[in-house]
């Protein structure tokens, strides 16, 4: 059954809700069952005995119920929308937190359509369940007991029939649930898979109207819409026998307690006046069990969401500060050794990404790493700040094992500006505060300058509080990469690693900002990942990658000389060596 | 945006409905056939009540009786699965058209629309938002159907028992609907505001899971967290308002029915006292005003439950009326183009306020090479978007083979272009699909032809199942070799133009010189445009724009432009010394 433990801390913190809203229904309910009771009072007794003041008195007490019938409504309503509303806010505060520590392949495997489902549709589908078990969840089931004694009260011989019934509803009620509940939770994984197909569209439009392929894509929609279709007509299919099954049940109730009653009456054990009440009493448990049909109808839905939401809850995340023993090393040196450090992101991969790598980096060091596309540099890197854990071998930072040290505390220190650059939805200052929230105007500023951005973003009207589109959709690829160095800049770091991060920039600004680099911030390590050898050829070290394996360290002289791949990539950019004796 | 009223979004809904005028008869037939056979139970069970007296019970006459009930009791049932069974395919049916049309929508919109929104938001309108009118339609159409048949019904009941006193219930019950009017009002700018907020909490979500590598890499998930315990609890509060509003329904109709039953108790018994009414009427009247105010409850009550439906309804309605791009109907169809291309005083800026390109001018001869260099943010990528007509120019024109571009369809044009972008898109997908893109029907002998071109063969029989691996937009390949995958796509079927922009920027200079001979033999008799900052691929062509700040500084080749010691040769020195 549903793992009920994500709720409860919720409502607990929610429990004056979620004691109140009830307790205002049940309130509510009462006055409902006043209400006739006085009305015949003043029939039976007023208009009877022609007493005036009796009834114009209880005509101003059932008002007076009718009133307080309004106010325990509204409270009650409030109450259980309110408790609802707070515990599902909880519950989706819990899983975005939770998405937060999971792993690349974790986000990978859920994809990114079937999160957001998660976090929007599936716990909707739980909060409107809660709202309705809050307002309607006592009311029937007191409602149906009490007509149940009540009916046990009149006539025990009639009331047997009511429970050759019961095992027939309930079984109905099993089957039902249990057949839709699996085409539910299809139904909910068709909705990722419209969430992503939407996506993917919204962010590949300019290739798909480069290709023309509109229709293509319309039609790959179009399957997944239909799909979507189908699974949801085919979950509801289920559900919709709900109601007609249990009116039949109760139909076929009355019929059998009138079929009863006649024989009853006529053996003289029974009045006709309890057979009316009885009937009444039937009609009322119709009602209550349509409601509890129509509780297990959205219940059903929404334990198919729980179930989902679950998942992502219940999701160990592989990397984690659990049995770090350093925790509270402080990290004083921007130094970085790797030890035999083998790496794959399938686990069924042919070859190994990285194979069996080793090197250190000194503090301070600029550090250049070259290499084929698809060798692995970016793929190293990442490594540093524990994107990814190593297969084997291991990755130290400041001289510690990088496993034992608190994530936060290692990626505060080691800044990574992406290959693929983002930028949020937000000003020009927002953006840049992601690197730290307190850094002050002039530390904006100062950071913008060393990465050269400083000048495009005073020629913007608003300067640093221009608004950036979504993705960065509004500036040019240079200059999206200058405000992320700028942004990485801020965190202050010990290790600052650019990967790829200058290409959309023109080689003059490139080397400028190399230069501002080198004289502002000497003790940060600099780790860059290049195409270009102008960008790494003044590095203290430069590592040269091919498929995995390093298969060369050394400055840009002894390289030249010694690494035949660092020379074929050197005499590719030179046309031959044109300029390359400027050391 | 301009928002749409409510009036209207329903009027919107309804047109939908339309195409299935078939089912909805159906459904009403059976929500007719349902409720008047139950109502009909009701009648036959007092009948045989009535067979049952306190002398004995007359089985005689109660047998057919219950026979008949036996036979109408499912019957009903029948009836009203078949009812569901209805409405549950007309809400889906509807909610596709509604997908459909929001999609089919999305591919018409003009570039400018999709950069400056929040794709969550849009992702939100297609899915959460047809979702809620799914929901609303459900539950309105059932109840609506069964309750309207039950108001009828009844009245007909009521009226062959006694018209006088039908008459008096008729005036009072639309009370509720009054008190509903006003609750809707309330409720429904209560859930727009809701509906907006998820839309700005999916963007959230869409935008920071594509970016977890960043986040993860700045450590900042606390920040985020931040931000988005501030939209959930903006959420919170707008959601509880919206549905405390509609929950107020209940209680609110609720009481309007005590008072009717007050009154009616109180002044009926005054009346009884001052005679030509007795008791016994009394009773009847109170018990057929209960009965007959019921469906109006439950009618009330859908009515403000579909404002939700009306509100998401408004949203979806509002982004297909968002402008499309202006319509290709009766355009020339471009065909082989012999790649001559003209721009003539061409001006163009994304917003007002702040020009970009001014009065260019360019005729690019066909076949011919045209490289485009610049500082970043020159306006490079938006001459592209413009040749390609993402966008279009505010004034001037540009034509290809003397007809201007618009006059031209764009599917025509666009296919007469092949591109490579800077911004690299992959599709959830094998690596041949993928590839394929570029050309639909491509043989697999033609895919790993058009792999080898890019030299993207060798990485791609690495990955666990080769051509057949799965690979999406957020997945393990390199910058490099999304962008190989991208040339592939083109190498497959490539058209008589080619706009290369930055298409090697994240290959390295080996693996981008054995392209270059590939791309060399693909350019040959092909115009194409280049936007590169590499010397060696600027170098050969016929001819160099140089941009600044959105205008044409400089042109001509490279000798040409060295000799002439302007801009060109600042750039090209600065690249050499680096």
């Amino acid at each position: 059954m549903a793992d009920l433990k994500k709720y409860r801390e919720h409502i607990r913190k929610n429990r004056a809700c979620f004691f109140l809203g009830p307790f205002f229904m049940v309130l509510e309910a009462s006055g409902e069952f006043m209400l006739p009771f006085i009305n015949a009072n003043i029939i039976n007794r007023g208009a009877a005995n022609g007493d005036i003041p009796y009834i114009l008195k209880n005509g101003a007490l059932m008002l007076a119920v009718a009133v307080m019938m309004l106010i325990t409504g509204v409270c009650g309503a409030y109450f259980a929308v309110k408790g609802s509303a707070r515990a599902a806010a909880g519950v989706r505060r819990d899983v975005f937190a939770k998405i937060q520590t999971l792993s690349f392949s974790d986000i990978d495997r859920f994809s990114t359509g079937s999160l957001i489902t998660r976090v929007t549709n599936d716990i909707t589908q739980i909060q409107s369940f809660m709202q309705t078990l809050l307002r309607g969840f006592f009311r029937s089931p007191v409602m149906l007991i009490g007509a149940l004694i009540m009916s046990f009260v009149l006539s025990p011989d009639i009331a047997w029939v009511i429970f050759i019934v019961v095992p027939f509803l309930a079984l109905a009620t099993f089957l039902i649930i249990k057949t839709a509940s699996p085409r539910y939770t299809v139904m909910q994984e068709h909705i990722d898979a419209l969430n992503s197909g939407v996506g993917e569209t919204v962010t590949g439009v300019k290739v798909i109207k480069s290709f023309v392929r509109e229709d293509f894509e319309k039609e790959k929609f179009s399957k997944i819409n239909t799909a979507l279709m189908e699974k949801s007509v085919r979950a509801l299919k289920m559900m919709i026998l709900m109601q007609p099954v249990s009116a039949l049940a109760v139909n076929v109730t009355t019929l059998a307690v009138v079929w009863t009653a006649g024989r009853q009456i006529m053996i003289g054990s029974m009045e006709i006046g309890t057979l009316t009440a009885f009937i009444t009493y039937l009609s009322q448990i119709l009602t209550a069990l349509n409601f509890l049909a129509n509780i297990f109808l959205q219940g059903t839905r929404a334990a198919a969401s729980d179930k989902r939401i679950s998942e992502v809850l219940n999701t160990v995340p592989d990397i984690s500060d659990e049995g770090a023993k350093q925790k509270d090393h402080l990290i004083k040196s921007g130094s970085v050794e790797f030890k035999n450090v083998t790496f794959r992101y399938f686990k069924d991969a042919k070859k190994p990404v990285l194979d069996n790598v080793s090197f250190s980096i000194n503090s301070g060091e600029t550090v250049g790493i070259i290499g084929s596309t698809g060798s692995g540099k970016t793929t190293l890197v990442s490594l540093i700040p524990r994107l990814y854990d190593t297969d084997f071998g291991e990755v130290l930072v400041d001289g510690v094992n990088v496993r034992e040290l608190s994530t936060s505390q290692l990626r505060e220190n080691v800044s990574v500006v992406l290959q693929k650059n983002t930028l949020f939805s937000g000003t020009v200052a927002e953006n840049l505060r992601w690197g730290r929230e307190d850094a002050s105007d002039e530390e904006l500023e100062e950071a913008c300058k060393i990465a050269h951005a400083h000048e495009f973003i005073t020629s913007f009207p608003e300067k640093y509080d221009y608004e950036i589109g979504q993705g960065g959709a509004n500036l040019s690829g240079g200059q999206r990469q200058r405000l992320c160095i700028a942004r990485a800049l801020l965190k202050s770091p010990k290790i600052m690693i650019f990967d790829d991060s200058t290409s959309a920039v023109d080689t003059a600004t490139d080397m400028g900002i190399r230069k501002a680099l080198r004289e502002k911030l000497p003790d940060i390590t600099k780790i860059i990942i290049a195409q270009r050898i102008s960008s790494v050829k003044d590095a203290d070290k430069i590592i040269v990658l091919n498929d995995g394996k390093i298969t060369g360290i050394g400055t840009h002289k002894e390289l030249v000389n010694s690494c035949e791949e660092y020379r074929e990539i050197y005499l590719s950019q030179t046309d031959g060596g044109e300029d390359s004796d400027d050391e | 945006m301009n928002k749409l009223s409510k009036k209207n979004a329903l009027a919107r809904l309804l047109k939908y409905l339309k195409g299935q005028i078939l089912l909805i008869l159906a459904a009403l037939f059976c929500a007719a056939g349902s409720v008047l056979l139950s109502l009909y139970t009701t009648v036959l069970i007092g009948k045989a009540v009535d067979c049952i007296t306190a002398s004995g019970t007359d089985f005689s006459a109660m047998s057919p009786i219950l026979l008949k009930i036996g036979i109408i009791i499912p019957t009903a049932a029948v009836l009203q699965w078949l009812m569901y069974f209805c409405t549950n395919k007309i809400t889906h049916k509807t909610v596709k058209k509604l997908r459909c049309d929001i999609f089919a929508h999305l591919q018409r919109l003009p570039l400018a629309y999709i950069d400056a929104r929040s794709h969550g938001d849009i992702i939100s309108r297609a899915v959460n938002d047809v979702d809620a009118v799914s929901d609303g339609l459900l539950q309105g159409f059932s109840q609506l159907f069964t309750g309207v048949v039950t108001i009828l019904g009844t009245l007909f009941f009521m009226v062959t028992l006694n018209w006088k006193i039908t008459l008096v219930v008729v005036v009072l019950t639309p009370l509720s609907f009054a008190v509903a009017a006003v609750i809707s009002k309330l409720c429904y700018n209560k859930f727009r505001e809701q509906s907006a907020i998820r839309g700005e909490l999916t963007g959230f979500i869409d935008e920071r899971i594509n970016s977890q590598k960043l986040i993860k890499a700045f450590g900042c998930e606390s920040a985020c967290e931040e931000r988005f315990r501030e939209i959930n609890a903006r959420l919170c509060v707008c959601g509880v308002r919206a549905q405390f509003y509609s929950a107020l329904t209940n209680p609110s109709t609720r009481f309007v029915n005590s008072l009717v039953y007050a009154g009616v108790g109180v002044f009926g018994a005054l009346r009884a006292l001052s005679g030509g009414f007795t008791v016994g009427d009394l009773t009847a009247f109170l018990q057929y005003a209960n009965q007959y105010t019921k469906p109006f409850n439950e009618i009330s009550g859908v009515v403000t439950e579909l404002q939700n439906a009306l509100a998401s309804a408004a949203r979806i309605f509002e982004f297909i009326d968002e402008r499309e791009e202006s319509s290709d109907d009766g355009k020339r169809v471009l065909e082989n183009c012999s790649g001559q291309m003209e721009m003539k005083n061409v001006s163009f800026s994304y917003s007002p306020e702040k020009p970009l390109i001014e009065n260019l001018n360019l005729t690019v001869k066909s076949g011919s090479h045209i490289a485009i260099v610049g500082p970043t943010g020159c306006g490079k990528t938006t001459l592209i978007n413009l040749l390609m007509r993402f966008y279009d120019t505010v004034s001037g024109e540009i034509l290809a083979d003397g007809v201007p571009i618009k006059e031209l369809t764009r599917n025509s044009l666009r296919s007469n272009f092949g591109i490579v972008l800077q911004e690299t898109w992959v599709f959830k997908g094998t690596v041949r699909e993928n590839i394929r893109y570029g050309k639909p029907d491509a043989s697999d002998e033609e895919v790993v032809a058009a792999a080898k071109a890019a030299h993207a063969h060798g990485f791609i029989k690495r990955l666990p199942k080769g051509y057949d691996t799965v690979i999406s937009d957020g997945g393990e390949l390199s910058g490099g070799q999304r962008q190989l995958l991208s040339i592939a796509r083109i190498m497959i079927s490539p058209p008589p133009m080619l706009i290369l922009d930055e298409a090697t920027s994240s290959i390295d200079t080996r693996t981008e010189m054995k392209i270059q001979s590939a791309f060399d033999e693909l350019m040959r008799g092909r115009t194409s445009f280049v936007v590169a900052h590499r010397l060696s691929t600027i170098r050969e062509s016929d001819c160099i724009l140089v941009m600044r700040s959105g205008h044409i500084v400089e042109q001509g080749t490279h000798r040409e432009l060295l000799e002439k010691g302007g801009f060109y040769s600042e750039l090209i020195h600065a690249m050499e010394k680096g």
